[in-house]
């Protein structure tokens, strides 16, 4: 215990649990609609061409965050314009996402630096966050809250009722479109922290567990922004402590955890309201 | 001129949809507190009709106004039921957040507050007697409750004209009779007109005021004993079509290879495709 008060008390400790915070908010906004649009296998095919993007910066300038942003984004777009509608985009994500793996691990083989800078890229490296990578995270998850915030409603409208939604003069594509973007931004900010193979435990796996416990919409936005903080900094706390095992690995078991749990307690929730129902 | 003030009015009105007519000439005036079924063969332009109505498809030629002014997406007068889907179980949705949504889901913001909103939702969920499950998530209720909701979701925000796509599909008779009825008392109430696509007239063949009949760009429009005639459908059909009316129920016989009939058909070709596709 004194040793994690030790370690919270160094810049490199901090800095990576502002960075996780940060990330763990913007990831727990837009958790419950990535599920209510079916939108995991964009999370995956985005964070992994974030790889590409990433593996693309390290070879041509050295900085594979940049890289990372730059990928997701036109892959954000590449998406909205091959298809935004359910079935047309899983298999343009899966044609992207399958060639663009192929690109990254090719722009990897040619990179004759550090090979943790690779591995990096795939599983993160949140003890590592420089000033200015904090200050990148800082605005996009300002940026994310803003928008998300915003366009909150509308956005809910357009993921759970999309027909009564257009008749009522909401902008369904469009709102499709801009949650394509700021899930783009989040899945690049997510993977400084868990990696590119590991986004969806934090954009997926707290907004799936708080869904097992309420029906409430904002609720259930909340309760996951909370359960991702929950797995992000406990996650880097503990491997603190352990320092032998990676955070990343920390953070994607403290989330699976929560799941369980809500899954367990949750369980008898949806059955009591189940029985409200049927009498 | 509050005498010329229809809630639906379609004037010389003519539909093509990707070059194809879907129908033309089409002349309607719908009073307030009017309940009109629109039927017809798949394909014969029912939904489009609606779309028009909304705002959302153009029509090709003609006018279209709707409580006297031209349709636009998003208009207040208007409450609209689409056809049924189904919602998955773990959905973080209540019967009233949905509800909610058809009154303020297409203002920008965060959250559900306000007690004044609340009121009117609690208003409209007590309306169509969905208290009980009204707190329950969506994709547990049965699709009659949805059903119910859904109504309350489109009478929210209090429209003068009320739009429903076949609001009856997959559900059974108790609650066919229990949806059609809220909607015919709403119209009586608060005099909203009614604008009712379906392939069954007898769950509400009471509620009718007039049928409006489309078959392949022709169309009727009367009392439902002027147009479910022999005559009338072989007319429309162009082709030998039976009404038969035993009791209270009217039989259409012979509307052909379209897979369609206008009633009581329960097994009708395009009930079994509905079926799968849920």
């Amino acid at each position: 215990m004194s040793e994690l008060l030790l370690y919270l008390s160094q810049p490199f400790a901090q800095h990576a649990l502002l960075a996780a915070s940060l990330v763990a908010i913007s990831c727990g906004l837009i958790g419950p609609f990535v599920i209510s649009r079916r939108m995991a296998f964009a999370v995956h095919g985005t964070s992994e061409l974030a790889f590409t993007g990433a593996a693309a910066g390290l070879l041509i300038g050295g900085n594979p965050i940049a890289g990372a942003l730059i990928g997701s984004l036109v892959v954000a777009s590449v998406i909205g314009l091959l298809g935004v509608r359910e079935h047309e985009r899983d298999s343009s994500i899966g044609v992207i996402l399958a060639f663009g793996l192929g690109l990254g691990v090719l722009l990897l083989s040619f990179y004759r630096g550090f090979a943790t800078e690779a591995t990096n890229i795939l599983f993160g490296n949140i003890f590592g966050v420089s000033n200015g990578q904090l200050l990148a995270l800082l605005v996009i998850a300002i940026g994310v809250i803003a928008v998300m915030t915003f366009i909150y409603r509308p956005l809910m409208f357009a993921s759970v009722d999309p027909e009564v939604a257009l008749a009522r003069g909401v902008a369904v594509r469009g709102l499709g479109i801009i949650f394509l973007f700021v899930l783009a931004l989040t899945v690049t900010a997510a993977a400084q922290v868990v990696g590119t193979l590991l986004v969806l435990s934090l954009a997926i796996t707290p907004a799936a567990a708080a869904q097992r416990l309420s029906a409430k919409p904002v609720l259930v936005t909340l309760l996951s922004v909370l359960f991702a903080l929950i797995a992000s900094d406990g996650g880097i706390m503990a491997s603190l402590v352990l320092n032998t095992v990676k955070p990343s690995v920390l953070v994607t078991s403290t989330s699976f955890l929560i799941y369980i749990v809500a899954r367990l307690f949750g369980g008898r929730v949806k059955s009591r309201r189940a029985e409200v129902v049927s009498v | 001129m509050a005498n010329s003030r229809h809630a639906v009015e379609l004037k010389g009105a003519a539909l093509e949809l990707g070059g194809r007519a879907i129908w033309r000439d089409l002349d309607l005036k719908v009073d307030p507190g009017e309940f009109v079924a629109i039927l017809g063969p798949n394909g014969s332009g029912k939904t489009s009709l609606l779309k028009v109505l909304l705002g959302l498809v153009p029509l090709t030629h003609g006018t279209a106004k709707l409580a006297g002014q031209i349709p636009r997406r998003g208009s207040s007068n208007v409450g609209y039921v689409p056809q049924r889907q189904s919602f998955d179980t773990d959905l973080p949705l209540r019967g009233r957040d949905l509800v909610r949504l058809g009154l303020d889901g297409h203002t920008f913001g965060f959250g559900f507050g306000g007690a004044e909103a609340n009121g009117i939702v609690d208003d409209a969920v007590e309306a169509v007697g969905a208290q009980e499950y009204a707190d329950a998530p969506i994709g547990l209720l049965s699709g009659g409750e949805q059903q119910r909701l859904r109504i309350a979701q489109a009478l929210v925000g209090d429209p003068q004209v009320l739009l429903c796509d076949e609001p009856l599909l997959s559900l059974d008779l108790p609650h066919q009779r229990a949806v059609s009825n809220l909607i015919n008392k709403r119209r009586r109430e608060a005099k909203t007109a009614v604008m009712f696509v379906t392939h069954e007239i007898n769950p509400i063949l009471e509620y009718v005021d007039r049928v409006l009949y489309l078959v392949g760009g022709r169309w009727a429009i009367g009392t439902p004993d002027e147009v479910l005639t022999t005559e009338k459908l072989t007319e429309l059909y162009g082709a030998p079509v039976d009404v038969i009316r035993v009791r209270d129920q009217i039989i259409v016989v012979g509307t052909g290879d379209t897979g369609m009939a206008v009633a009581g058909a329960h097994h009708s070709a395009h009930d079994h495709l509905s079926a799968r596709r849920k």
